[in-house]
């Protein structure tokens, strides 16, 4: 267990600049997610801590130690591949030993690490059995066996879930959060899932084009995003975005002109902004409600999913094409073709400048 | 029968005549070298497709002379340090070539395949004084070093196709694990490369064990010979004899252990031999 500092990391192939001035604390015992597109740098990240890539520029420290130049054996992580990599031709024992007996323990030692590992995962019927001969959620929890026999400071997983089907992802990923509470070790973990990521951080780290976007806990992402790309990130199904024109406000609070939803009283602070700036109106699915079509608040039902618990309803505005999706309790009157009027929840509302930085709440709630 | 299990039928018959026409023109020279060399001297020339009579003469023949013994013992050690070398040198410079990236590595590959397209003949002077030259004219070394050049470029070429398949996941576990690149060739990739390297192995062997001009040239005396010249210098009881029985009996005695090694592993050599061509 240790806690891990990158200090204005760096990383270029070539002429290409793929991770940009990373800065990031993640605490002793911590959970950590990246999450990101594809492309944005998460797995390479993650490489630069387990040193299978090298550090370009910045400082990466482990505990109090500068780690940069040591390689991964010296470093004290395990990492969990997403193809899980098992030696097919040994064991799961002789796996999970492999690198215990190449730190030259002795046997006992190695014995009684692999077993504890095996009783912790439940891989004491497997060890004997050869990769091949096991399910995909098996040679899962073999991978992490490995990484962990040898008791690193930290564990670190590359997507490690994407090779499993849906069903077996919930449960394993069900495992492997019952894990981190029961070992309380410090784990990274990267996905392109945001689903994973809320599910199973204590701090997400969202990245985007190399740089860190926000990094918080979920309930940080999903109510306060700082910028309108975490915000249609994280969340699913992903947050409405409308435009809207600035009519006034203050250190307050502000209004603001939205087509088809006429002037809304909003409780963001836009004193930085000008009269007639143009924002960006991000609502949740959840924070939109329906009700009879009246005057020029009229939107049109384009498609009803029914979910069992919840239904989604997809509509369009009169004019333009952002499609907007509302959620809600099933079951649900509402039909395809039906013309209906929006009301917006304006407490939680996010109003996004020009930049896509989010604007604040103003401290002083506004009077909706 | 009606026409349609006629045509099935003519179809089957021509299948398997086919069959045996291949059959015939791979078998029948082996065939009749055994037979030959089964035949007392006598019978030699009278044209018989079956044996009559069984007579171990000729084996005895070659078997108590000294020089083709040693002969066989040359070719074993030649053969088997040849394979020994090119796996060695094959198994680290494919992990070379296939997994570290390094500026000039496709030209390396080139110039490995642009050696091994030059015929024999043409480096044979050349080669000639480089053997003199490092004192091993008339030894068994300078064979293997001479095979061990024509033999490479092949397996280093099957070899890094080989490697270059296996996932590249599979070494950053190992390097996670602590493991050096040589612990992770040795413990983690040599197991899994034993069909690419039985292939490449057994061909090294054949190429070295058949191997007749660099034998003939790069060797004076009977005690350093290996046994394809070994075949061609038996001579009869005057110069106008040429003895096929011992000739054939000889043959047949080194051309048994290939057959019998292709036949286990053949299963591996197909495998090895395509594994570079489609995606498992």
């Amino acid at each position: 267990m240790a806690s891990v500092t990158l200090e204005k990391l760096n990383k270029t192939f070539g002429s290409t600049h793929i991770i940009k001035d990373v800065d990031l604390r993640v605490g002793n015992g911590e959970f950590v997610v990246f999450v990101g597109p594809s492309g944005c740098g998460k797995s390479t990240l993650l490489r630069l801590i387990a040193g299978l890539e090298s550090i370009s520029d910045g400082e990466l420290r482990i505990a109090d130690d500068v780690v940069n130049d040591l390689p991964p054996r010296e470093r004290g992580v395990g990492m969990v591949f997403q193809s899980y990599a098992l030696y097919p031709h040994m064991t799961v024992y002789e796996n999970m030993a492999f690198g215990l007996k190449l730190a030259k323990m002795a046997n006992e030692t190695v014995d009684e690490r692999v077993m504890a590992t095996a009783r912790i995962l439940q891989l004491e019927e497997l060890l004997h059995r050869k990769p091949k001969e096991l399910s995909g959620g098996q040679r899962q929890r073999v991978a992490m066996g490995r990484a962990m026999a040898r008791e690193p400071r930290i564990l670190l997983f590359d997507e490690p879930l994407s090779n499993l089907d849906a069903s077996l992802r919930v449960q394993m990923r069900n495992e492997i959060a019952r894990l981190h509470h029961r070992l309380g070790s410090t784990m990274i973990y990267v996905t392109h899932d945001q689903v994973e990521a809320m599910t199973l951080a204590d701090k997400i780290v969202v990245l985007r084009d190399g740089r860190i976007e926000q990094v918080g806990s979920p309930q940080t992402l999903y109510q306060q995003p700082a910028t309108r790309f975490v915000a249609g990130f994280i969340g699913s199904p992903t947050m409405n975005f409308m435009p809207a024109e600035l009519l006034g406000g203050n250190e307050e609070g502000c209004r603001v002109q939205a087509p088809g939803l006429g002037e809304l009283s909003l409780p963001q602070d836009a004193s930085g902004q000008g009269p007639g700036a143009e924002l960006s109106l991000g609502v949740r699915p959840e924070h939109l409600r329906l009700a009879e079509a009246e005057g020029d608040n009229r939107f049109e039902i384009v498609n009803v999913e029914y979910l069992g618990n919840e239904v989604y309803v997809y509509l369009e505005p009169r004019e333009g094409d952002t499609l907007l999706i509302h959620r809600s309790e099933a079951p649900s009157d509402w039909q395809v073709g039906q013309d209906v009027a929006l009301r917006v929840d304006v407490e939680h509302t996010h109003l996004f400048d020009a930049s896509d930085r989010a604007l604040a709440i103003a401290t002083q709630r506004h009077a909706a | 029968m009606n026409q349609y299990q006629l045509t099935k039928l003519a179809k089957r018959v021509g299948f398997y005549a086919l069959i045996a026409v291949v059959m015939v023109y791979a078998i029948f020279p082996f065939y009749y070298a055994v037979i030959t060399s089964l035949k007392p001297s006598s019978d030699l020339f009278r044209v018989d497709f079956w044996l009559s009579t069984v007579d171990f003469g000729n084996y005895v023949q070659i078997f108590t002379q000294k020089s083709f013994v040693r002969a066989i013992l040359n070719s074993i050690i030649v053969s088997l340090s040849v394979v020994f070398i090119a796996l060695l040198l094959g198994i680290t410079a494919s992990y070379a070539l296939g997994r570290v990236r390094f500026r000039g590595r496709t030209t390396v590959m080139l110039v490995i395949l642009g050696v091994s397209m030059f015929p024999q003949v043409a480096v044979l002077s050349g080669l000639f004084e480089v053997i003199r030259g490092l004192g091993l004219y008339n030894n068994p070394a300078g064979l293997i070093l001479s095979y061990t050049i024509f033999t490479l470029p092949f397996t280093v070429w099957v070899l890094t196709t080989f490697m270059k398949q296996l996932p590249m996941e599979l070494e950053e576990a190992a390097i996670m694990d602590g493991a050096t690149p040589w612990v992770t060739i040795t413990k983690v990739f040599l197991p899994l490369m034993w069909p690419a390297m039985a292939t490449t192995g057994l061909l090294a062997f054949i190429a070295a064990w058949n191997e007749f001009l660099f034998a003939l040239t790069f060797t004076l005396t009977d005690d350093q010979r290996t046994v394809p010249v070994a075949i061609a210098l038996i001579s009869g009881g005057s110069q106008h004899e040429l003895p096929w029985g011992p000739i054939m009996a000889a043959s047949v005695t080194v051309t048994v252990p290939l057959v019998i090694l292709v036949m286990i592993f053949q299963r591996r050599i197909v495998s090895g031999l395509t594994a570079g061509a489609v995606k498992g």
